[in-house]
């Protein structure tokens, strides 16, 4: 057997592929039912928190910044693992899938959250100014003045924080989630071969290589023309 | 006639700066008074507080007979009687000139999409832009977006229009527009005030010209004795400065 037969036997062992193929598409649905999730939650509570913090409580403003910082400071399978073996000891049983999805949604809304905010103050002092004049509250000022504007400005550097956090998805493998990475493992010990990695790259670029290009479509789309 | 704007012993400090040292102000029904002054004279910012932009640190401001100073005013109720033109437009880009001036009517006074958009279509064929509803602030020139500006104020249909510098933004060839504008609107009784330096303007439309400096009001009068006969000596240094350009 020449090197290259072995290369091709290990990671491209066709015979193994197909055995495996049918655990990698689960994994696929589940990475991206998972993704889908933690965008959602994430991109969410992270609004809400800028939103609050736009309401200018110092106290809470000082807690929203120690929660944003801590998470971006934490390592995503530091907080991953903690959840799922930590909340346990606390008396909250948390599924691998619970732990992955709640972990790198607080990484994805404490930088989202960071984002929105850097928005909201990009806004010019005088669109607040020019709607509070007309009688204008603070909420509706906020709502449909400066969000708008802030959260077009977003978009770009948003898109591609939201890449780089869904793409942890594959942390979740770590705490027994059977998505993309997790399948891939499984068929590497149950197949004695790492073809079925072959498979799960592949399978990310499915997934991620349109959200790619879908995410610099957004950012020519949504340049500021003024 | 009561007066519109009644602001007394005004004083404002932004931190280590006494910007305004006690002015008085007061406006009747469809008078036009213009504030003139040196930059850093306090000016923008006495107009900033009679609708609680800025909140002056002592002295009192009823504007329609609502004390703007009064916690307990409802200040989004009370600025609803405040038209306000901004230097520098302030329009809302993502909205088009009808969206930015049936906002407030929306938001506001709580009218249908329906129906605010016909008053602010009115509002905008006030300052002749009836044929520029539907373009953003970005495809209008200066003097337009001005003008879209002050159709957003009068839209509301407030007791008295503040403008803060109206036209420093503007080329010179886009400033009669919006002056004609403001002519207009004083043509039919709108109560104004004015800080501009805009002194032709000043000396045509204005009943009373007020003159301030280093944050006092010094002098005040008709346009006539302002710019004529001015008492103080800052005022004749200031004219003097401003008719030689």
């Amino acid at each position: 057997m020449s090197n290259w037969d072995r290369f091709l036997d290990s990671f491209f062992n066709l015979r193994v592929m197909a055995d495996q193929l049918p655990k990698i598409v689960d994994g696929f649905f589940l990475t991206v039912v998972l993704a889908l999730c933690i965008v959602a939650t994430g991109l969410i509570a992270g609004l809400l928190l800028a939103v609050v913090r736009a309401l200018g409580i110092r106290p809470l403003n000082w807690l929203i910044i120690f929660v944003v910082d801590l998470f971006r400071a934490l390592p995503p399978l530091v907080i991953i693992v903690l959840l799922y073996f930590g909340l346990p000891a606390m008396g909250m049983e948390l599924s691998g899938f619970g732990a992955a999805w709640l972990a790198l949604s607080l990484v994805l809304m404490a930088f989202a959250e960071e984002v929105y905010w850097a928005g909201i103050t990009a806004v010019p002092k005088g669109q607040w100014e020019a709607a509070r004049s007309t009688g204008i509250g603070f909420l509706p000022t906020l709502g449909a003045v400066v969000l708008p504007q802030a959260l077009r400005m977003t978009i770009p550097p948003l898109t591609s924080r939201t890449i780089a956090i869904t793409k942890g998805t594959a942390l979740a493998s770590v705490v027994a989630v059977p998505e993309i990475l997790g399948a891939a493992q499984a068929g590497v010990s149950f197949s004695f071969n790492p073809s079925p990695l072959t498979l799960g790259a592949l399978a990310y670029l499915i997934l991620f290589l349109p959200v790619v290009i879908l995410g610099r479509w957004i950012e020519t789309r949504f340049a500021w023309k003024r | 006639m009561a007066d519109i704007v009644d602001a007394r012993a005004i004083h404002k400090h932004f931190g280590p700066l006494h910007v305004l040292k006690g002015v008085d102000l007061t406006v009747a029904e469809r008078e036009l008074v213009f504030v003139i002054g040196p930059s850093g004279s306090g000016k923008s910012t006495l107009l900033r507080c009679l609708n609680r932009l800025e909140e002056p640190t002592s002295g009192s401001i009823l504007v329609d007979g609502i004390d703007m100073l009064d916690k307990r005013t409802d200040i989004n109720r009370a600025r609803q009687r405040i038209g306000m033109v901004f230097q520098s437009f302030n329009l809302y880009p993502h909205m088009t000139a009808l969206g930015n001036v049936a906002l407030a009517l929306r938001k506001v006074l709580k009218q249908g999409r329906a129906e605010a958009e016909q008053r602010a279509q009115a509002a905008l064929a006030r300052v002749h832009l009836a044929d520029r509803a539907d373009h953003y602030p970005g495809q209008l020139s200066g003097g337009q977006q001005q003008r879209v500006a002050i159709a957003r104020a009068i839209a509301l249909e407030p007791r008295v229009m503040l403008f803060d510098e109206p036209t420093s933004a503007l080329d010179p060839e886009l400033v009669g527009g919006v002056l004609q504008a403001m002519r207009e609107l004083r043509e039919d009784g709108m109560t104004m005030v004015v800080v501009s330096h805009e002194m032709g303007f000043a000396r045509a439309a204005a009943d009373r010209v007020v003159f301030m400096a280093d944050g006092m009001k010094l002098e005040e009068g008709p346009p006539g004795q302002i710019f004529g006969d001015p008492q103080h000596e800052r005022t004749r240094a200031f004219i003097r400065q401003i008719e030689r350009h």
